[in-house]
């Protein structure tokens, strides 16, 4: 073996279309090394990981400059085959299983070691059968060096999340090639346990001499696993360094270019809003929500304030708002304003001037396949009658394009959302911006009161920063009360005058944003059913 | 598309505007795309392939029919006609497709409701162009209330609105097959001549409103005869279609069919909108069949409606419609071609081999496009 890094990246540089997404990157990996990759959506990670891996689209985008080093040998693979070939493997952030294929056809998939046959003497090899206990064997040896136990003989579609992944990697691992392993967000679906089985298959592949690409947004991972880490911004390379001379605030400035406070700190002002009036008070609810059971919940919500609700997840915070919105079938009394609404009615909810921000974006919060004006405008003009122009004494009700237009690009403005123009649809944001739309589109209904589920869901730490801070605005600016509903304790703290902490369905307590982080976590678990 | 090129945008917040001017989006690279590929390529990849192919086979029969001795102006003339007769039949498939009940495989029972206002508009003694427009007035407030209990079992099956639309249509044809012989009509022109009972399966509209719309303002000049009326008539709803697509009813009735929980989420009542669109389209194919009719020259009974909805159904997959995104340029482009097709396939190929193959041919050809029509119903589609 040579002194050559087994993967050097030299001078890298990228450009779609004249715009520069890759700028002279320089990374080395040794044999058995992990590398941490991290940065924000959009930082080039991703593009990096398709020059190195050969995609097609970067091909057709006018290739790549610099080099990439093999164990000092220069390297330019065609196709993602000729990447395979070299020993480089990938697991995708998307799952590419076989739904009805146990985990041993899926491992071996299009690799089974077959037998000879007579048929296959005669009609050519496709008709050779599989050698299913050799298949056994290798796919047990991957899943042996991977280090977690899964089913080989579970189907896919029966699988937990957590152990789809494990046979995406058990798959790579089973090419006898292998010598570097990329994994894109691999612990993004995982539970914590999951991950943790994950991050300590990490070490182990590393033991066997496996050089360990790992991109997260989970930074402690990194820090638990990786050998180096190196940040990358705006396609450039700003950090690179050991990973035990770095920490998590360290590494998010650098992500981010600044100072990331989530918590606040100082610049957090305490507001007493204990005078207020109770604008939203909620009386014996119960939500039939799958997995987020509402028991007994009793709540008020002062005017003006921004409210957290927090918990473990299924403990029934997610419930809540469904509820009160109509999503979900739900019983008990809520007042709003003086007036009682009824529950399971959506419109009535809309009507007296209620929003909803749903947790599930995909499927609840946006029209995929619409533009963004649809996203944004729809709900203002079916509720309130706006953005329409009336022709014929009322009589025909003309969707009004240029106020839609005007609208969007408001809010497209306003919240710094990153796209084409205002008719590309929505499918083809980002996460972030997708998040951005869905608070637009509540934002245009200019309601008195807001409930935002799970605001920051999947989305980066900058996106993040954006969107919570979009909410403080809209708070103090239109007076809009606000409840947001978080799994993310740091964050309602963050944003939250109050926070409401459900366990078992229930209210365990409320509690102001700067108590202690113990205090909240006794609350959490009081009630756990 | 994961472009996470385009995401950087923390540096500078307050201009927006210039982070989007140089976003590398995927429609700009699909715009670049296109014009790496080259002109054919791009004109197939907005058109579509085999819709190029069926124009460019379509075209090919167009040069080959005086060639092989057909008048060329008496074809054009047919298409065109025959275009004007379904054009609205297939217009009735896009309320439902909007609001995302899919392919209105249930469409003979519009098509009844037509048969009903046509018959009954006959029966109560209307003659000439007043009967037409009775058998509008007459089939209307029927096709409202069988559109309306349709609707009804629609919402009460969702996700498999299509199968259950194909038996709909089926069962309805079939009772009427009864109805038509039991109920009491009486008028000679259209019971059967011994029994004095029981309607005819084919009733010429002579006197009553054969052309009633296509004799308005009709061009002939030479062979090349246009239905002025009939087409004027079709533009208008087209018109009021896509006009409505634009109101707030119809906004909300294409949000239905895009994300039912978000239009839900957003107040809209998910039902009433399907069961509108249900009883539009099963209106419009009332409609539809009374235009066909008066351009046809007759009223065909009993088994005649089976065969009326699979033709507007691909002719509106043809125009490259989806089952969930259909528009009016959908159905002018797949019922010129569908049409188009099925008029000009059989006379070319009889002339070339001397033999009155044509409905022969008329059938394979048509069956054909059904068939390689309803192979593309995913596309673009999200079932």
């Amino acid at each position: 073996m040579s002194n050559a890094p087994l993967l050097e990246m030299r001078n890298i540089s990228k450009d779609f279309f004249g715009n520069k997404v890759l700028v002279d990157i320089n990374l080395s990996l040794r044999e058995g090394e992990v590398l941490g990759l991290c940065g924000e959506n959009g930082a080039g990670k991703s593009t990096l990981m398709k020059i190195l891996f050969g995609m097609d689209v970067i091909r057709e985008t006018g290739g790549y400059g610099g080099d990439v080093l093999l164990c000092g040998e220069r390297a330019e693979f065609a196709t993602p085959f000729d990447a395979l070939a070299a020993g480089i493997g990938m697991v995708h952030q998307e799952f590419s299983l076989i739904p009805g294929f146990t985990a041993t056809e899926n491992i071996l998939l299009n690799r089974e070691p077959k037998k000879h046959s007579v048929l296959s003497e005669v009609f050519g090899d496709r008709l050779n059968a599989l050698d299913r206990r050799e298949m056994d064997q290798r796919s047990a040896a991957a899943i042996d060096k991977m280090g977690v136990h899964i089913d080989a003989d579970m189907t896919i579609n029966s699988m937990p999340v957590g152990h789809k992944q494990f046979t995406e990697i058990a798959r790579e691992l089973s090419k006898e090639q292998l010598r570097l392993l990329i994994l894109d967000e691999p612990t993004a679906v995982l539970t914590e346990k999951e991950a943790e089985a994950l991050l300590e298959s990490i070490r182990g592949m590393s033991r066997r001499g496996i050089a360990i690409i790992f991109i997260t947004h989970r930074l402690h991972e990194i820090l638990a696993v990786c050998d180096k880490v190196v940040v990358m911004r705006d396609g450039r390379v700003v950090q690179d360094c050991p990973a035990k001379e770095t920490s998590v605030p360290e590494i998010t400035r650098q992500m981010v270019g600044r100072d990331v406070d989530l918590a606040g700190g100082e610049a957090r002002e305490v507001r007493d809003l204990s005078s207020a009036k109770n604008i939203l008070s909620v009386r014996g609810l119960w939500v039939d929500m799958p997995g987020e059971l509402v028991r007994h919940v009793d709540l008020d919500v002062r005017e003006g304030e921004i409210l957290g609700i927090g918990g473990l997840a299924g403990q029934g915070k997610l419930g809540i708002p469904n509820g009160i919105m109509g999503l979900y079938e739900a019983g008990g009394k809520v007042v709003f304003d003086g007036a009682e609404i009824p529950l399971n009615n959506p419109r009535r909810c809309l009507d007296s001037s209620l929003a909803f921000v749903s947790e599930d974006r995909r499927g609840v919060g946006l029209l995929l396949d619409e533009s963004l004006e649809w996203n944004v405008a729809f709900p203002a003009m079916q509720i309130q009658n706006k953005f329409l122009i009336r022709l014929l004494g009322g009589l025909i009700q003309w969707r009004d394009a240029k106020a839609i237009h005007a609208v969007t690009e408001k809010y497209i403005d306003e919240l710094a959302i990153k796209c084409t123009g205002t008719r590309q649809s929505a499918r083809e944001l980002s996460g972030g911006n997708q998040q951005k739309i869905c608070l637009a589109k509540a934002f245009a209904l200019e309601p008195k009161f807001l409930f935002v589920s799970e605001p920051t869901r999947g989305i980066d730490v900058g996106a993040k920063a954006l969107v919570l801070d979009a909410l403080r605005r809209f708070n103090r600016e239109s007076g809009v009360t606000v409840v947001m509903i978080s799994s993310e304790l740091e964050e309602l703290r963050s944003v939250c005058d109050r926070i409401a902490i459900i366990s078992g369905g229930r209210v365990s307590g409320i509690l102001p944003a700067a108590a202690a982080s113990e205090e909240f976590g006794m609350l959490m678990v009081s009630k756990v059913v | 598309m994961r472009n996470e090129s385009k995401d950087q945008n923390l540096n500078s917040p307050s201009k927006p505007q210039d982070v989007r001017k140089t976003v590398p989006a995927p429609q700009q690279a699909a715009e670049l795309e296109k014009a790496q590929m080259g002109p054919v390529r791009a004109l197939a990849a907005s058109f579509g392939l085999p819709r190029l192919i069926i124009t460019a086979f379509l075209l090919l029969m167009f040069i080959a029919a005086p060639i092989v001795g057909n008048d060329f102006w008496t074809q054009i003339s047919n298409v065109i006609n025959r275009f004007s007769w379904n054009a609205i039949l297939v217009l009735a498939m896009v309320p439902m497709i909007h609001s995302g009940c899919g392919l209105n495989f249930g469409l003979p029972l519009g098509i009844i409701s037509g048969l009903l206002g046509a018959t009954l508009s006959i029966e109560f003694g209307f003659t000439g162009a007043a009967s037409f427009f009775m058998a509008i007035l007459i089939a209307t407030p029927i096709s409202v209330v069988l559109g309306c209990g349709y609707g009804w079992l629609l919402n009460r099956i969702k996700g498999g609105e299509m199968m259950i639309a194909t038996y709909v249509g089926f069962s309805s044809v079939s009772f009427m097959c009864m109805m038509w012989l039991l109920l009491p009509y009486h008028s000679p022109t259209m019971v059967w001549g011994f029994a004095g009972k029981g309607l005819r399966t084919t009733i010429s509209l002579e006197g009553f409103y054969s052309e009633a719309l296509a004799r308005l303002l009709r061009i002939q000049i030479g062979n090349l005869s246009i239905p002025t009326g009939t087409l004027l008539f079709f533009a208008l709803m087209a018109f009021l279609m896509w006009a409505f697509l634009h109101t707030k009813t119809g906004t909300a009735m294409t949000a239905v069919g895009s994300n039912p929980t978000f239009a839900r989420a957003a107040g809209v009542n998910v039902d009433r909108m399907r069961l509108l669109s249900v009883v539009l389209s099963t209106w419009l194919g009332a409609l539809g069949i009374l235009v066909y009719e008066q351009g046809f020259g007759f009223i065909q009974l009993y088994n005649a409606p089976f065969y009326m909805a699979l033709p507007a159904v691909s002719a509106i997959l043809i125009g490259g419609a989806s089952v969930n995104k259909a528009s009016i340029v959908n159905v002018l482009i797949g019922t010129f071609l569908f049409q188009g097709m099925v008029t000009m396939t059989p006379t070319v190929m009889n002339s070339i081999i001397h033999t009155d193959m044509s409905e022969v041919i008329r059938i394979i050809v048509s069956q054909g496009m059904i068939l390689y029509a309803l192979t593309r119903k995913s596309e673009g589609g999200s079932h």
